[in-house]
């Protein structure tokens, strides 16, 4: 347990029962959580080594009632802490004792579909995949596909400017939200955007995007759908080292293709995937998946055109996706990735993004590194925008194990910064990276950040363990 | 009027706190040719970055390119080109529309988010912008983003500085991802289509599964006979394909041609720079952002409350341009209210100074919001250095 937690304000957990009390005169019996065992179910997230039990947890289903919430924690000094569905990998949404759980799980309604200007308005805590479930019936989708994409809500998404596979074409959250609902620290309830394109102002939505539930609480959001393409279907090639396969990448980009997405797999991550998911994958030291998009003859030729390249990188294996099938085959291992490797070991899954030209160097570094550990590790990552997802294994069971499997982490991100790139790609800071940020940005730059910061909330009330390291922080 | 002219960071570092212990406002530009947007600004000193200059990275095999903010925009783009590449969100040039001379350069695309028609497709500057080096009014320097495309560390501070107009601080450094070029582009051309028409038409080829990377309307007013135009762009086969489907989607339509090659590309930068409004010289020019489908009709009511307005449309409709007489309030309260009742924001782009000084150039925003952009200029620039005012009173 390396992660530091603030210790808990006496203060405020003496007053409990009247905190308690003050919530319940806010929002309906059902939205407020009190008892021990049903806080529990929210004492986590996604980065589940960590727990903390939060002093209540509010459940509301309006924004009327997260302002009623917010102004209140606001007049009493209590924390408040945002929670989507609590799939952070970076611990975002894990509790501190002396702050409120303010979830928005209950606020998960369609309000408007508009087909024509391509948008769609939701209550924030919609999950991801669901916006897409209800535009699909028109051919339609909501683009940015994060892996926990079945339970994650655009909530989340928002606050950590969410990724996924195929952002190499689509983007990230941040290039697909017009506008949001938010409700300030006070309680004020703003109108950020719109469903029109780009900021008349100061882009408030673009410093909102991504701030971790520090600057308020996204209430609802009015997002980009766009038509899918005909068709997308991936290949599979098979490469003899890091090196062919990271030139070949640089190739394909060269000869003028963007695949929608170019996913990198090494032979650990295809052996583990392989046993539990029978995807037919071959024996190789490392492999990528390019999928590109069109109508038949489209995937046919640029298809044709990868395979050509990859011919001139040694390229090992190639199997080109010829059906829907086939295609759900290549990808059903790169999906199980996570949970293949969850079955076979504890891991805890790293996000840095490097330079791509950085790779072999990196991913040679990456072994080291977790070797000196004596620990294994599987690499997963999106080969087209260096975004890394070293997965290291260790036996929480052993004492000790997980410490080094942090060590490693830590190191592999210091590695990351250190050859140009960053902490994060898309999983958030959260508290798994907040004592690292001194890595990336020198005392002035966040200086800056958190003076920022202090605009929405002077005091450090809405998730303050998260994202600036506990000391040197800007006091109110 | 002074020039101060750092040729280092460290230099603009100097100035800036120079200025900022004798309380000094500076007028933040890289070579002016957009100066004249926004509300006039009173500085006898302007800090320019033409001193800072030259492509510090570029690696197009990782798709990205950083400069020094005063860098020339055409030479970011000579030497894209030579590696087949280009900056995706194809930036408006103001030259022609604001009559200006110099050569634009790649900090103030950053700093005032200016993009293009295929914003709608890939983008706006914001969302290529990837790392920024700026000096705040406290004469740090500061660094957001980096040099890859995917990066949530911290606070987002370059979406927030791009779109500023040099209101926040100093941009020394800018990074930008960039895409292959596009290996050949088409443009289906419908004719005779009046506005709504228009507009439904390019709403169902940005609904279509094609692809479309440009889609504008010049109505018949502007010379032309009325021209709606819907552009592919990507590999040469695909580019047949889709132009076909798309012709095939539009087949009623009396009258469809697919044009392609420099005709077609000099359409689309006439598009782009708003040129069937440069004249006449002496109008005013608005520029609108709003939902596709509201654009029609927004500009109708324009147009009935501005007699002599005319207008067309980028953005599939979602951006409309207006001229309109420059004449009293340049047609700010007609304008204002169209925005009050469709949505969206409302910039004027070109207006004599003296209008500029008495109206709002940019969009009034709600008390709290302007409260949050009053104090978030603070954080960056509490002694309110940085071109005072220019997008409102505090900001």
């Amino acid at each position: 347990m390396s992660i530091a937690f603030p210790t808990p304000d006496p203060a405020i957990l003496a007053r409990r029962e009247e905190i308690v009390a003050g919530l319940a005169g806010l929002v309906a019996p059902e939205a407020l959580i009190v008892t021990e065992d049903e806080r529990r179910a929210f004492e986590t997230d996604g980065l589940t080594a960590y727990r903390r039990m939060p002093l209540a947890v509010v459940l509301p289903s309006s924004t009327a009632e997260v302002s009623a919430v917010l102004a209140f924690c606001n007049a009493q000094g209590v924390k408040v802490v945002a929670r989507g569905a609590g799939t952070s990998l970076a611990g975002g949404a894990i509790p501190q004792e002396d702050a409120i759980i303010l979830g928005v799980s209950k606020m998960n309604r369609v309000l408007d579909l508009n087909f024509e200007n391509r948008t769609a308005k939701v209550e924030s805590g919609i999950t991801n995949l669901a916006i897409s479930g209800a535009v699909s019936h028109e051919g339609f989708f909501y683009a940015p596909d994060p892996s926990s994409q079945l339970a994650c809500t655009i909530a989340g998404n928002i606050a950590m400017n969410s990724g996924g596979a195929h952002c190499l074409k689509y983007g990230v959250t941040t290039n697909n939200i017009l506008g949001v609902t938010m409700v300030l620290l006070d309680g004020t309830v703003v109108e950020i955007g719109g469903d029109h394109l780009d900021s008349g102002g100061l882009d408030l939505l673009g410093l909102v995007i991504g701030s971790e539930g520090q600057l308020g609480i996204v209430t609802e959001a009015t997002v980009r759908i766009l038509r899918a393409a005909e068709g997308a279907r991936p290949v599979l090639l098979g490469f003899p080292s890091a090196e062919d396969a990271g030139a070949c990448v640089a190739a394909i980009i060269a000869s003028g293709m963007v695949p929608v997405a170019l996913e990198y797999m090494d032979r650990e991550a295809i052996q583990i995937t392989e046993d539990f998911s029978k995807a037919g994958y071959p024996d190789v030291p490392a492999m990528l998946i390019a999928e590109v998009e069109g109508c038949d003859s489209e995937i046919d030729e640029q298809l044709r055109r990868i395979a050509a390249i990859a011919e001139r990188h040694k390229v090992m294996a190639v199997r080109v996706a010829k059906s829907e099938a086939e295609a759900a085959a290549i990808w059903k291992g790169r999906k199980s990735a996570f949970g293949a490797t969850g079955r076979v070991s504890d891991y805890i899954c790293m996000d840095g993004t490097i330079p791509t030209g950085q790779l072999p160097h990196v991913l040679t570094r990456i072994d080291e590194i977790v070797k000196r550990e004596g620990l294994r590790v599987a690499n997963v990552f999106h080969a087209g925008d260096g975004n890394l997802h070293p997965l290291i294994m260790f036996d929480i069971n052993k004492p000790g194990e997980m410490e080094k499997a942090e060590r490693a982490g830590e190191d592999i991100l210091r590695l990351c910064v250190e050859v140009g790139g960053c902490l994060t790609g898309e999983h958030g800071v959260g508290i798994e990276k907040r004592d690292l940020m001194t890595c990336q940005y020198d005392p002035t730059d966040l200086a800056q950040q958190m003076r920022v910061r202090a605009v929405f909330d002077p005091a450090w009330l809405l998730n303050p363990a998260k994202v600036f390291p506990l000391d040197g922080r800007l006091a109110a | 009027m002074t020039l101060l002219t750092p040729t280092t960071e460290a230099e603009a570092c100097e100035a800036v706190a120079a200025a900022a212990a004798s309380g000094t406002p500076l007028a933040v530009e890289g070579s002016g040719t957009k100066a004249a947007i926004g509300r006039p600004i009173q500085t006898e000193r302007t800090l320019t970055a033409r001193g800072l200059s030259g492509i510090t990275l570029y690696e197009p095999a990782e798709m990205v390119i950083a400069a020094r903010a005063g860098t020339p925009l055409a030479e970011i783009q000579r030497a894209l080109d030579l590696r087949g590449q280009a900056l995706t969100f194809e930036p408006m040039d103001h030259r022609p529309l604001l009559g200006t001379a110099g050569e634009p350069t790649i900090g103030a695309i950053a700093a005032a988010n200016i993009s293009g028609p295929r914003r709608i497709q890939a983008g706006a500057a914001r969302d290529s912008l990837i790392g920024i080096r700026i000096v705040n009014g406290r004469g740090e320097a500061i660094k957001s983003g980096g040099r890859v495309m995917k990066n949530v560390t911290g606070l987002d501070l370059v979406k927030f500085v791009s779109g500023s107009w040099g209101t926040l601080g100093f941009l020394t450094e800018v990074t930008f991802k960039v895409l292959p070029k596009p290996e050949r582009a088409a443009t289906l051309v419908l004719r005779g289509l009046d506005d709504a028409r228009a507009i439904a038409a390019l709403s169902a080829a940005l609904g279509s599964p094609y692809d479309v990377t440009g889609a504008a309307h010049l109505p018949a007013g502007l010379g032309g006979g009325g021209q709606t135009l819907i552009r592919v762009e990507g590999l040469s086969f695909s580019v047949d394909h889709r132009a076909g489907e798309l012709r095939r989607l539009f087949r009623r339509e009396t009258s469809a041609d697919l044009i392609e090659g420099e005709g077609a590309a000099a359409l689309w930068r006439s598009v782009r720079d708003v040129e069937p409004l440069v004249e006449p010289r002496n109008a005013a020019i608005w520029r609108v952002s709003t939902a596709p489908t509201r654009g029609p009709e927004l500009a109708g009511v324009v147009g009935r409350l501005l007699p002599g307005s005319r207008w067309f449309f980028d953005w599939g409709g979602g951006l409309v341009w207006i001229s309109c007489p420059a004449e009293g309030d340049a047609g700010t309260a007609a304008i204002r209210a169209a925005i009050d009742q469709y949505g969206g924001h409302a910039t004027l782009i070109r207006a004599p100074a003296e209008i500029r000084a008495a109206i709002d150039v940019f969009q009034p925003q709600a008390e709290p919001l302007h409260k949050l952009s009053v104090a978030l200029k603070a954080s960056f620039d509490p002694k309110g250095l940085f071109n005072p005012g220019r997008m409102w009173a505090g900001v």
